[in-house]
């Protein structure tokens, strides 16, 4: 089994509707939309719903004031400046905690002098197993505001894996995140090969350099792809220059098409426009890459 | 000897998980007596993160000296190196044929994590 | 006054929006890039570098002489980033949050603190703006204490601009914390929509005040219009989908210096927050 995930660096570069297109060309292949931040890809694939399952990540501390002793030990405990203090003077004040802010570390509940914080685990979203046309789907929606988003993205993943294995798919797709960080560390470790989508501008070339060293740094074989390249050609080949340098593959190049926009508008693949040259160069872009993939 | 085992199943012939860090359970075998028992890790799917290092300190908290999996990442190599656990990879596809390897000395010792782990 | 540029979906425009904004003031403005994965913002202003400064975490260091392994450190952390088994426990410094837990809670005091480090932050000052960005290294999965590091940098003299990360989660909540204003950027498509909707969900948790600025008017629909009015949230700004605009972006150049005919909707934007700030202050008290 092969996983094939899509990510970008920099937002907004066409991730989401290539891997929507790539949906509807491989052969009955698992998706997964691990961008829970802004999780876009249903809006394409329209996915039916089959499970949810509730996620629960970390622990957030929670100060029952009934039994607080107004001694203010957990600020002064507190790394992450969560704790709150309003009124005035030591033994007038009032100690909350600010949920966005505590980092679940638990200092604050073995420190208070007398056992006044719980401690509960977080509620911070849920996962989804859905079918769409192109084949089953796991997603996912992290609420408003809250941590842990690798977490998710990994059991996104590996909920991706044992829908494969179970009904022998050989291809999971990945939506990625963008960014280097948390989320997109949790996307790509361990996939079969990355595909970077980037741009022709100063930002897409930066952020691509930034995602190529982060993919060597965990040895995981990479593809590139220039999305909207007719917009700045010489900058077009530099960034394929750069990216063959740092080991990565130029697999193919997109050109700017008013129709991707027009398809997301419908709510559906752009390959579903057969006149649309972003299409023609996709099918092109999918030939290189299952030949790409392969071989890794 | 206790030896601990990834596994999704409750019995020999369950398939070996290839899974360590996020293995839902383990089969703790003992050559001693040739009996085992299953040791539930679920919840260690709940775990912020760490899930390697978590299921090698729940492998230590069993007893047992040795590991036989799939995959092992560098954190729960680690983790598993200093409390001297040892840490065997196989392909095998139960937990029966896993054993048996191990008895006629055909699996080898992991020499290092061979998947580069965080998180997954 | 502290103002920040954010939105739920990626490439919509933050950069673009803080960086002319920050030029277009022609006052001594701070630009403070948040977006410490993928700073982009120094690629627009040509500047000189004034400071670079190395970024650590605290991670916790054991004194294997005095101590006797009895794990009080592994069994508290929230992390796994410290685990003992009856020896010197061995520690996973890349999964520390920082909190001191184990220090504190550790009876023989056989551990103390030493640094890693996460990322640098640089100052440039480019003409009247002083850009301020943070740079985490590749593999570092913990952005939120490099933000902190560059929101200490915020000074009290000048207006403050920061251009918040995509996304709704812990790194833009860490640069959203105790601004002022928040302008929303998205672009008037579905995708761009959706990820409006919870990014608008976030502000309104924070309690922050806010409005939209739609990016590339014209291309799209008027859905995200739609949904603003039904919302009763104020587009504050429209930037038309203008191929020159696309153009000079891709070679690094600023609209407002490319386009001067752009410059007088970005001074009359920061006017127009002003006032907002004024009108939601008594509500904020």
């Amino acid at each position: 089994m092969k996983e094939l995930v899509i990510i970008s660096g920099k937002g907004g570069t066409g991730k989401t509707s290539l891997t929507a297109a790539f949906a509807q060309l491989a052969d009955n292949a698992v998706l997964a939309d691990c961008d829970v931040d802004a999780a876009d890809l249903h809006l394409v694939l329209a996915p039916n719903i089959k499970e949810r399952h509730d996620f629960y990540s970390g622990h957030a501390a929670i100060i029952r004031q009934e039994d607080c002793a107004k001694c203010g030990a957990c600020l002064a405990h507190c790394r992450f400046d969560a704790v709150k203090m309003d009124g005035k003077g030591a033994g007038n004040a009032t100690f909350t905690i600010d949920p966005v802010a505590c980092e679940g570390c638990g200092v604050c509940v073995r420190f208070c002098p007398v056992q006044a914080i719980d401690f509960p685990e977080q509620l911070c979203g849920e996962w989804m197993i859905s079918e769409t046309d192109y084949g089953p789907m796991t997603h996912a929606r992290l609420n408003t505001a809250a941590e842990n988003s690798g977490k998710l993205v990994a059991t996104v993943r590996r909920e991706a894996k044992k829908l494969a294995e179970a009904n022998e798919h050989s291809l999971i797709i990945v939506d990625g995140p963008p960014g280097i960080g948390c989320p997109v560390i949790a996307s790509v470790t361990g996939a079969s090969l990355v595909l970077a989508v980037t741009e022709p501008t100063v930002s897409g070339q930066h952020d691509l350099e930034r995602v190529l060293e982060l993919t060597k740094h965990f040895k995981i074989p990479t593809a590139v792809c220039v999305n909207k390249w007719d917009i700045n050609e010489a900058m077009t080949q530099q960034i394929e220059a750069r990216a063959q340098e740092a080991g990565a593959i130029p697999a193919g190049r997109i050109r700017y098409d008013i129709a991707v926009t027009k398809a997301q508008v419908c709510g559906k693949p752009v390959l579903m426009f057969p006149e649309s040259i972003a299409a023609q160069d996709i099918n092109a872009l999918w030939t290189r890459i299952q030949t790409i993939i392969s071989t890794s | 000897m206790k030896i601990a085992f990834t596994v999704s199943g409750d019995t020999l012939e369950a398939p070996l998980d290839s899974r360590f860090g996020r293995a839902p359970k383990f089969l703790v075998y003992d050559l001693d007596n040739a009996s085992f028992e299953i040791v539930d890790n679920e919840q260690n799917l709940n775990a912020a993160q760490g899930a390697g290092i978590q299921s090698a300190q729940k492998v230590v908290e069993t007893g047992s000296t040795a590991v036989v999996t799939g995959h092992c990442g560098p954190n729960a190599f680690r983790a598993l190196n200093a409390a001297s656990v040892k840490i065997y990879t196989s392909e095998a596809s139960t937990v029966a044929e896993a054993l048996a390897l191990y008895r006629d000395g055909k699996l080898s010792e992991a020499g290092g994590s061979d998947v580069e782990g965080h998180w997954v | 006054m502290i103002l920040a540029v954010a939105s739920g979906k990626g490439g919509t425009g933050k950069t673009t929006v803080s960086a002319n904004l920050a030029r277009a003031l022609e006052e001594k403005t701070q630009l403070l890039d948040c977006d410490v994965e993928e700073p982009n913002a120094h690629l627009f202003l040509h500047g000189k570098k004034l400071d670079s400064t190395t970024i650590n975490i605290a991670v916790p260091k054991v004194d294997a002489s005095i101590c006797t392994g009895c794990n009080a450190c592994g069994t508290f952390c929230e992390y796994s980033a410290i685990i003992s088994f009856g020896k010197a426990p061995i520690l996973f410094p890349e999964m520390c949050h920082g909190c001191g837990g184990c220090m504190k809670v550790c009876p023989q005091h056989a551990i103390t603190e030493s640094e890693k480090r996460i990322g640098t932050v640089e100052t440039f000052q480019s003409e009247n703006i002083t850009l301020v960005h943070g740079r985490i290294d590749v593999g570092v999965a913990m952005a939120p204490p490099l933000i902190n590091a560059v929101k200490k940098c915020i000074g009290s003299d000048m207006p403050a601009i920061l251009d918040a990360p995509p996304g709704t989660s812990c790194p833009v909540i860490t640069t959203l914390r105790k601004v002022d204003y928040v302008l929303l950027v998205t672009e008037p498509t579905p995708f761009g929509l959706h990820d409006l909707s919870l990014a608008v969900d976030m502000v309104r948790e924070l309690s922050i005040p806010f409005s939209v600025i739609v990016n590339r008017v014209g291309i799209g629909d008027e859905r995200v219009h739609t949904f603003c009015q039904q919302e009763d949230i104020p587009i504050i700004m429209e930037i038309p989908d203008d191929r020159r605009i696309a153009e000079a972006y891709s070679r690094g150049e600023l609209m407002v210096d490319a386009l001067p005919e752009y410059k007088k909707l970005f001074q009359d934007l920061f006017e127009k927050i002003k006032k907002e700030i004024q009108v939601n202050a008594p509500a904020l008290n």
